[in-house]
């Protein structure tokens, strides 16, 4: 026997379950009075710097059916490339940028609408830059823990060819299920749970 | 970002990775909606970047003063909930054991008769008027909380024929990294329903499982007014700064 390394162990993650809304998005779900908001409705206001952009979300399950029960939280550099978050030692990141939004798919189309600003790019571990990008945390009945991916720009193909995660992707088909097709000023991403265009997740 | 009313340096260290055979995996065919929301292809891993260390932080400006009061946020002036009154607290730590402090806890939860105030629930048992069903707290120094609620009721659910989903209170966790992000649920000692329950059973390790289970605490408990729950939460810890030195200082 050696001796204990003395860790505790993380808490097991459960489903957020059907009515993940009554504790995240409450308003949203016809609870007022309670919060004066949804917490991560709004992510900009006038004075955020950076080009303003909209995320036009879906999640599909295993047989393409959108779900309408998920909800979504997102979290990004600002239009420098910094995080607002006490861990962020190179500078301050823009006060009028928190960085984080949350939003529950529509009850009845499944589209999740994010109104935010495009990032900057933010150095990988080695200093190199990678690609602009926004990381998602994905929650809903029937995720037994929450599912963790990015969103990449389609108007980003040189910072995604050098990007140092896209490449860590062995099979490169995959690649595209990471990146946002440009509409306007809206990025369309659709995310596939399950299945042949199977979106990839991370383990980070 | 300063962390609010706090002089601690930032940790910058990568999360400990997770331990994904403790957790529940994505495919549980036991608990049917996971069977068509499961990915089928494996994660991709790699060490966290700053994408992943970095999360955004609530200050405790952002909690109102009934907000981890269940029994009164959604209640007509001079009522309360109806149910067991109860008093839930703990801690949040992290895996090497230190107290997460100014991390928000969301909460929420059916009614004593387990029945959730959303249009999706159509159980038969009542809506309380008097509850709304949802909490948060922003966690002290040393990383404690509380709040105050009812106890929620079990709850019938479409999967097998019978079944029933134990009393359980879902908690919501931030940590100070988007990695350490976590869901969970809190179930109550001595609840038979626990270990029939599909969406627990996702979960193989019976330690696992005890570790979302919530202690009767009669320390806590306030004599004549309310019983007391204590649950500790766990999130990933940090690696400390020993002989990395890229560019962030990891």
């Amino acid at each position: 026997m050696a001796q204990s390394l003395d860790r505790l162990k993380e808490s097991p993650s459960q489903t957020a379950g059907p009515y993940v809304h009554i504790g995240l998005t409450p308003n949203f779900c016809g609870i007022g009075g309670v919060y004066q908001s949804d917490l991560g409705s709004t992510m900009v206001n006038d004075q955020t710097k950076g080009e303003r952009i909209e995320l036009r979300i879906r999640v599909l399950d295993g047989t393409g059916t959108p779900l309408k029960d998920a909800l979504v939280e997102i979290w990004q550099a600002d239009a420098d490339g910094l995080y607002n978050s006490p861990s962020e030692l190179r500078g301050a990141a823009d006060p009028d940028f928190l960085g984080w939004g949350r939003q529950p798919t529509d009850m009845e189309t499944g589209v999740c609408l994010f109104r935010t600003i495009k990032p900057g790019r933010v150095p990988f571990r080695d200093g190199r830059p990678m690609a602009p990008h926004i990381s998602l945390w994905i929650v809903a009945r029937g995720i037994n823990i929450g599912l963790n991916t990015r969103l990449y720009f389609a108007d980003e193909d040189k910072a995604n060819a050098e990007d140092p995660i896209l490449a860590r992707i062995e099979h490169r088909v995959r690649v595209p299920t990471l990146i946002a097709e440009r509409q306007g000023d809206t990025y369309v991403f659709d995310i596939h749970l399950q299945g042949e265009k199977e979106t990839v997740f991370f383990d980070s | 970002m300063t962390e609010p009313g706090s002089n601690r340096t930032p940790e910058t260290g990568a999360f400990f990775q997770r331990d994904r055979q403790w957790h529940p995996p994505a495919f549980t065919p036991g608990y049917k909606s996971s069977v068509l929301r499961s990915p089928q292809k494996a994660l991709v891993a790699f060490d966290n970047t700053l994408s992943e260390l970095t999360g955004p932080v609530f200050g405790h400006a952002l909690v109102g003063e009934l907000d981890n009061d269940l029994i009164h946020n959604f209640a007509r002036p001079g009522e309360s909930a109806i149910g067991e009154r109860i008093i839930v607290h703990g801690r949040v730590l992290d895996e090497r054991g230190k107290g997460v402090p100014g991390v928000l806890l969301e909460f929420w939860q059916a009614n004593a008769g387990g029945r959730y105030r959303h249009k999706k629930d159509g159980y038969l048992a009542p809506l309380d008027p008097n509850f709304g069903g949802c909490g948060r707290a922003v966690t002290s120094e040393d990383g404690g909380y509380a709040f105050r609620t009812v106890r929620p009721g079990p709850y019938p659910w479409p999967n097998g024929p019978n079944d029933w989903r134990p009393a359980h209170i879902h908690f919501s966790v931030f940590g100070h990294g988007f990695a350490q992000r976590l869901i969970t649920q809190m179930y109550f000692e001595g609840d038979p329903l626990i270990w029939r329950c599909p969406i627990v059973g996702g979960i193989s390790n019976k330690a696992a499982i005890e570790a979302l289970i919530a202690a009767l605490d009669m320390q806590s408990a306030i004599p004549m007014d309310a019983l007391a729950y204590k649950f500790d939460i766990v999130l990933r810890g940090r690696r400390s700064t020993l002989f990395e030195n890229g560019p962030e200082r990891n």
